[in-house]
């Protein structure tokens, strides 16, 4: 098979995201926020969010992994932008599905956006937990504050 | 004398992603030889049956065959009693054994080194909490070997216990294990080790090296998994209780009290891993037949090839030392930029087996102030042709993150 099925996981733009994070850092004024750890390897994720009017006015994150994840997250805080919170858990249960290799909605993938894209990390079962690392820190971000608000 | 051993062990003829599989993971495990398959298969079609129970001639034919290995292992390592060899499930069990049964009390101190297996840190952790003892670290130099002089401040009057592994699992580094057992005697603390590492790939003989206690694991010396060996010394063994109770371990059981069986089988509670017992006797008379000069050649041979080859790759970054590394087999390494499972999946693409991660050693990527690495691991089945496959994916895999594929 060799490195050209490695196209097929790390492409183009998982790999500029990888090098270039958009939204790496943090959120001073996040009212949202969740930390992550993959224990098999060590990679933690953190993602934080702005909040208002039920609507994600900003999205970052902070930690450090291998390429897939932090690609994962990059796109992650730029696909939530201006999406409500039951968008948002909406994204991350399509995501899921998406990166275990299950059909996921038209309507669903357009939500997903350049995430789409780590669809292809289903072909790599050892990754797949690289990909949701940050997606399930976002789904704990909003849940675990949603209720006392 | 064979200059290939590959041969004999069937999963390593295959292919994976399309290309001929090069196992590069010995170090976490190995694989098997027909010739252990054959002798565990042989004892289920021939001997099997439960041990130190039945009074008929297969049971007693079982029972040797166990008591028999218990007598190798003993010879294996340089145990002058066989009555010293504890069959467990592999080292940890071992090690949490010991750290059940040791004799420490509140304000002991326990004292580990920076290159230890989680295996051999958390149960000394958990010890010390309940019992109010403390852990203390042996520190690191800067060439990934134990600083001895931080060791000579370490171990003291208080110690109760000194836990170091014989081979780092990540670094390759081989510890001075005697220089640890002599400072442990001297303040009057046992000296464990782990050599989970270390017996697969070079003698280890407990009383030239003035141990107490050894563990170790039958999966990554050629054995099956789920079988280990707990060796101490006799009189220290006598004085430790069981940490399990039931079938085997008794003498006599009464509604209240219940007398125990003589060392080692007061620890064998329930029906013991039989197979696993034969399967590691056959594991040793297997690295007995290729001999330790043969594997220790091969070590040398591999790793010293890999790092000159490894060497002209720029950015690439090596953890151990190279004196060590040949013994052990070990390559711990990283390449600039890339994150280790990135290159480990990579080289997966290509066909190489090799480990990325914290490999179960959390304190010691502190210590080296990385998050994680990735491992190559050589064992006695690996050739040079295995050591090329891997430099070239290596070069091919840094390229394709580097400029991508045209």
């Amino acid at each position: 098979m060799g490195l050209a099925s490695l196209n097929n996981l790390y492409r183009e733009i998982v790999l500029e995201h990888a090098q270039y994070p958009q939204n790496k850092g943090s959120l001073p004024k996040a009212t949202h926020e969740q930390t992550l750890h993959n224990p098999t390897c060590g990679d933690t994720i953190t993602v934080q969010l702005q909040i208002q009017d039920n609507k994600v006015i900003q999205a970052c994150f902070s930690g450090q992994g291998c390429s897939i994840s932090q690609a994962s997250a990059s796109i992650l805080t730029e696909v939530v932008q201006g999406h409500s919170i039951d968008d948002c858990r909406h994204m991350v249960t399509a995501f899921s599905d998406l990166v275990i290799g299950q059909e996921i909605e038209p309507a669903d993938e357009q939500l997903l956006g350049d995430a789409a894209i780590l669809g292809s990390v289903a072909q790599f079962p050892t990754r797949i937990k690289c990909a949701t690392l940050a997606w399930k820190a976002l789904y704990q971000a909003i849940g675990a504050t949603e209720e006392g608000r | 004398m064979r200059d290939n051993f590959a041969t004999d062990f069937p999963l390593l003829k295959q292919m994976v992603n399309h290309e001929h599989l090069v196992y590069l993971d010995s170090a976490a495990t190995s694989q098997m030889p027909e010739q252990v398959m054959a002798a565990i298969t042989d004892f289920k079609k021939t001997d099997n049956a439960n041990v130190h129970r039945g009074v008929y001639t297969l049971a007693q034919r079982a029972t040797e065959r166990y008591e028999g290995v218990r007598k190798q292992v003993a010879a294996w390592i340089g145990a002058s009693d066989a009555r010293e060899i504890v069959f467990t499930k592999g080292t940890t069990e071992g090690l949490n054994w010991l750290a059940r049964s040791l004799k420490i009390h509140q304000g002991d101190k326990i004292v580990l080194t920076m290159m230890e297996h989680h295996s051999n840190i958390v149960p000394w952790q958990q010890v010390a909490h309940r019992l109010g003892a403390e852990l203390e670290y042996i520190e690191m130099t800067p060439d990934f070997r134990l600083d001895m002089a931080d060791a000579q401040r370490k171990i003291d009057g208080r110690t109760a216990v000194v836990a170091t592994t014989l081979v780092s699992n990540v670094l390759g580094t081989v510890t001075p294990v005697r220089e640890l057992a002599h400072l442990a005697h001297r303040n009057g603390a046992v000296i464990v080790a782990d050599g989970a590492q270390a017996v697969p790939h070079m003698p280890v003989d407990v009383e030239q090296l003035e141990l107490d206690y050894l563990t170790f694991s039958g999966h990554k010396m050629l054995g099956p998994n789920g079988i280990g060996v707990l060796w101490g010394k006799k009189a220290l063994l006598d004085d430790l209780d069981p940490v399990e109770f039931g079938g085997e371990m008794i003498s006599e059981v009464g509604l209240n009290e219940t007398t125990f069986k003589p060392t080692p089988w007061k620890f064998e509670a329930g029906t013991q891993n039989i197979t696993g017992v034969i399967g590691l006797g056959a594991a040793i008379d297997y690295l007995q037949m290729v001999g330790w000069e043969q594997i220790q050649q091969n070590n040398q041979q591999l790793v010293q090839q890999a790092l000159s080859a490894m060497a002209k790759i720029p950015g690439l970054e090596i953890y151990g030392k190279p004196t060590d590394m040949v013994q052990t087999g070990i390559i711990s390494f990283n390449l600039a930029g890339i994150h280790p499972h990135d290159v480990a999946t990579a080289l997966d693409m290509q066909g190489i087996a090799v480990r990325a991660g914290h490999h179960c050693a959390q304190p010691l990527m502190k210590a080296l102030g990385v998050p994680a690495t990735c491992r190559a691991s050589f064992y006695l089945y690996n050739t040079t042709t295995d050591v090329t496959r891997f430099v070239d994916a290596l070069v091919a895999t840094k390229e394709f993150f580097t400029n991508g594929i045209s």
